[in-house]
């Protein structure tokens, strides 16, 4: 049996880094603390080199030239936290959530889907440097010897079974979880490595130091072992960022929000998962000063909304950040938020991707993703409920329909021969001609009407003036009238012939000489409309 | 004779390097796939819409355009194929076109309000492609509005989807893609027909006689441009010696009082006799 350990070390460091990659090639001060006492809490090496300190305030690190100053930033290494424990469960199901810059991986039963341990662990590397982390990993035959190998050995390290005490001899006793007092005692004896505190007598330790001196002797020998506690998987994927200075403008959010995409689409991949749906939450700047006006009355005061949520629903599951992003812009182009951003959280419901397989002989039906993406970019010109697929209401109402989301359904591709013979043997039944159809107007056209012996003679809509030859009706219809808006109709079909000369100037619609129209009487507003022509 | 050909050949392919590759090959003309429009009388003048083309009906109102483009998406959408109808003032008839057997889950319906919106949204269902159908229904949008369109637009329409299986159909009130549309049919109201229900003779001479139903009209379609030459059409269509067809419109209720009388004169003598 065997574990690996993945160690992130500065994990602070590392947590912003990985939000914002251009760090990794500056000196990095992070910074804690309430405002004005801020002191430095964690440098990158370049920072160290340059001679930053844990521990100065933020004025003597602003000091040194060439150095980014950054306030820690709990949100990130929250996610970079989600992201480690996505990496150990993209390799093995039994994962310990150790802390929060380490974890430990069970590897038994993986020997059939890796060659070598060494295998596993440069795998392990490379899942989290695509994750934006640069982890040490260790894999030995106990987990606090993996654990101890994680901390203090750079990169990746297989320790073979039975050399766990010479590999661990070299190791500074600071990697072990020693106590203040205990780290003194070790110091005063001149004990600074895991191999001087194993050359010791275990019986004296244990006289001088009690169990913690034992336990410690055996971690340094590495003959520590211990059963991994296994953490419950998590299902949701949530990627968060504070800013420091509220955002307004679409392009630098969305330059932020990509960042966020790309880990939350690493994450995702790293667990073979896909999102479905994209929740977003943003907190937004307090716009006090805009809001309050001191001429009102407290009770008229137009109050911002404190947070924006969206929910963007995907046709596939799917992890291109980019495509996600495309999506994302273009929701946040229809419907912006009230006031500038301060912090953004993007939560992805996760799915098994879709497998599919295409056919060679099949109609062509347009890439879901890719369809998603068209459909919001036209919901974009001509506004959110004028695109999708249209779907009768359970009503007598005419011209009862809603709108509804375009989803490809998965037999669209199917050419379906016998549906197809089958609706021309249909078509050829029901109608030996073609079949007529009609055009509504949207909304009714208010219409005048004259009447003889209760038949429409004459009729004027839209500044025209017809007479009518035929005319078929009244079909009396009605409903809802158990509901607040009740309808109650006569139609009518008339075939109205237009007269010549009635103010038809050249910018309105063009009607015809003659033409067919269906007619309504609207008993409840006691008013005539024209509801449509057939075409 | 021959070296100065070549040279000049050469001087030409030498000028056009990086622009287009071979422009002395012979190609061959592109065979282009027709599908049926779901209009008998049409199919056979026309050979049916061709893909990777633009297509344009026009004529006035009540000419039949609606029923033909309801038709031509019934045939796509029961053929599976995923069709979008672009609808500058929101005109289209759910009712009627689901009774002519449009799937409508298979149809993205945008509801504009006016022609620049619809253009804007053609264009991006042509970029983003798959479709069998794109229709641009500009029907009621005035005529002065729809000339104001460059005729560029089409042709880039056009260039958007050609080598792609979709048919681009576009239906206003003159004819406006000119040379950019590889079919142009004239759609023209001929008659309405009416059929009388009542017997009584002196229901029957009043001014408005009650009883009256609405049975369709008849249109007729010409074609005013087709790409297609005289031996290629004669291999797709049955007409095509015509360059115009007659065809009938039918309303819901008389096809299915038609299919009612062709039962019952398709029952025995004695059988119609008790009904």
């Amino acid at each position: 049996m065997a574990f690996a350990s993945i160690f992130v070390p500065n994990f602070m460091v590392q947590a912003v880094v990985r939000a914002e990659p251009a760090l990794r090639e500056r000196a990095l001060a992070l910074i804690d603390g309430n405002p004005p006492l801020c002191n430095v809490v964690a440098v990158d090496e370049k920072a160290a080199q340059a001679g930053i300190e844990c521990g100065m305030t933020k004025a003597n690190a602003a000091q040194f030239p060439g150095v980014e100053i950054r306030p820690r930033s709990r949100p990130q290494e929250k996610s970079a936290h989600a992201a480690l424990l996505d990496i150990g469960w993209s390799v093995s199901p039994q994962i310990e959530d150790t802390a929060e810059d380490a974890i430990v991986l069970d590897l038994s039963g993986l020997d059939h889907l890796y060659r070598s341990e060494g295998e596993i662990a440069a795998h392990l590397a490379q899942r989290s440097s695509g994750c934006g982390l640069l982890p040490n990993v260790a894999v030995a035959s106990n987990i606090e010897t993996a654990v101890l190998a994680a901390r203090g050995f750079t990169g990746t390290t297989v320790i073979p079974l039975g050399k766990e005490s010479e590999y661990l001899s070299s190791l500074p006793v600071s990697v072990l979880p020693l106590s203040e007092e205990t780290a003194e005692t070790l110091n005063r004896w001149g004990v600074h490595t895991c191999g001087a505190l194993a050359g010791l007598p275990v019986l004296q330790i244990s006289e001088r130091l009690g169990q913690e001196g034992v336990h410690l002797h055996a971690l340094a020998r590495g003959a520590e072992s211990r059963s991994p506690i296994v953490a419950e998987q998590a299902i949701s994927f949530e990627e968060e960022m504070a800013l420091d200075d509220a955002v307004e403008e679409l392009d630098p959010l969305s330059f932020l929000l990509g960042r966020l995409l790309d880990q939350l689409c690493a994450r995702l991949a790293a667990r073979s998962l896909a999102a479905v749906a994209i929740r977003v939450h943003f907190e937004l700047q307090p716009a006090f000063e805009n809001a309050i006006d001191p001429r009102k009355e407290p009770a008229l005061q137009k109050y911002l909304p404190a947070v924006y949520d969206t929910r963007i629903e995907l046709p596939i599951p799917m992890r291109d950040s980019k495509m996600l992003l495309k999506l994302l812009r273009l929701r946040l182009q229809s419907n912006p938020p009230a006031a500038p951003i301060q912090k953004m959280a993007l939560v992805a419901e996760s799915v098994r991707p879709r497998a599919m397989q295409g056919g060679l002989f099949l109609p062509c039906y347009p890439e879901p993703a890719k369809l998603e993406l068209t459909i919001a970019r036209i919901a974009n010109v001509v506004g959110e409920g004028n695109v999708g697929s249209p779907s009768l209401t359970d009503t007598h109402c005419p011209d009862g329909f809603q709108m509804r989301r375009f989803l490809i359904s998965i037999d669209a591709g199917k050419f379906d021969i016998e549906k197809k013979d089958s609706f021309r043997r249909e078509q050829r039944n029901q109608f030996f001609k073609t079949p007529a159809s009609f055009r509504a107007f949207r909304p009714p056209v208010p219409a005048r009407l004259e009447l003889h012996e209760e038949c429409p003679v004459r009729v004027m809509f839209q500044g025209m003036q017809g007479r009518v030859l035929a005319a078929s009706g009244p079909w009396r219809i009605s409903g809802d009238w158990w509901r607040e808006n009740p309808w109650q109709q006569e139609e009518w079909d008339l075939e109205i012939d237009f007269l010549p000369s009635m103010g038809r100037d050249a910018s309105a619609n063009r009607r015809p000489d003659r033409g067919v129209y269906r007619l309504y009487y609207d008993a409840l507003r006691q008013s005539w409309f024209v509801r449509g022509i057939y075409d | 004779m021959s070296s100065k050909a070549a040279a000049l050949r050469l001087q030409i392919e030498s000028v056009l390097a990086g622009r287009h590759a071979s422009p002395f090959e012979y190609r061959d003309r592109r065979i282009v796939e027709t599908v049926p429009a779901g209009v008998p009388a049409i199919d056979n003048l026309t050979g049916g819409l061709p893909r990777g083309s633009l297509t344009e009906i026009y004529g006035p109102p009540c000419a039949g355009k609606t029923s033909f483009l309801v038709s031509t998406l019934a045939s796509r959408t029961t053929a599976s194929e995923v069709c979008a109808l672009v609808d500058a003032r929101d005109a289209f008839d759910l009712r009627s076109a689901e009774s002519m057997g449009v799937k409508l889950n298979q149809l993205v319906w945008v509801r504009c309000r006016n022609a620049d919106q619809a253009l804007r949204a053609t264009d991006l269902l042509i970029q983003g492609g798959g479709f069998g159908l794109i229709a641009l229904d500009l029907s009621d949008t005035p005529p002065c509005e729809v000339r104001s369109v460059s005729l560029p637009v089409w042709f880039r329409f056009r260039r958007a989807v050609e080598y792609t299986p979709t048919i681009l159909l576009l239906l206003d009130q003159e004819s406006n893609a000119k040379s950019c549309a590889s079919l142009v049919l004239r759609l023209r109201t001929e008659e309405t027909n009416w059929s009388q229900t009542s017997e009584s003779p002196e229901e029957i001479s009043l001014p408005h006689p009650p009883g009256l139903l609405l049975d369709g009209w008849k249109s007729y379609a010409e074609i005013v441009r087709s790409s297609a030459k005289p031996q290629e059409r004669a291999a797709i269509s049955k007409d095509f010696r015509k360059d115009g067809a007659d065809f009938e419109m039918q309303t819901i209720w008389n096809a299915s009082h038609a299919t009612q009388r062709r039962h019952i004169s398709a029952l025995p003598q004695g059988a119609r006799k008790k009904r």
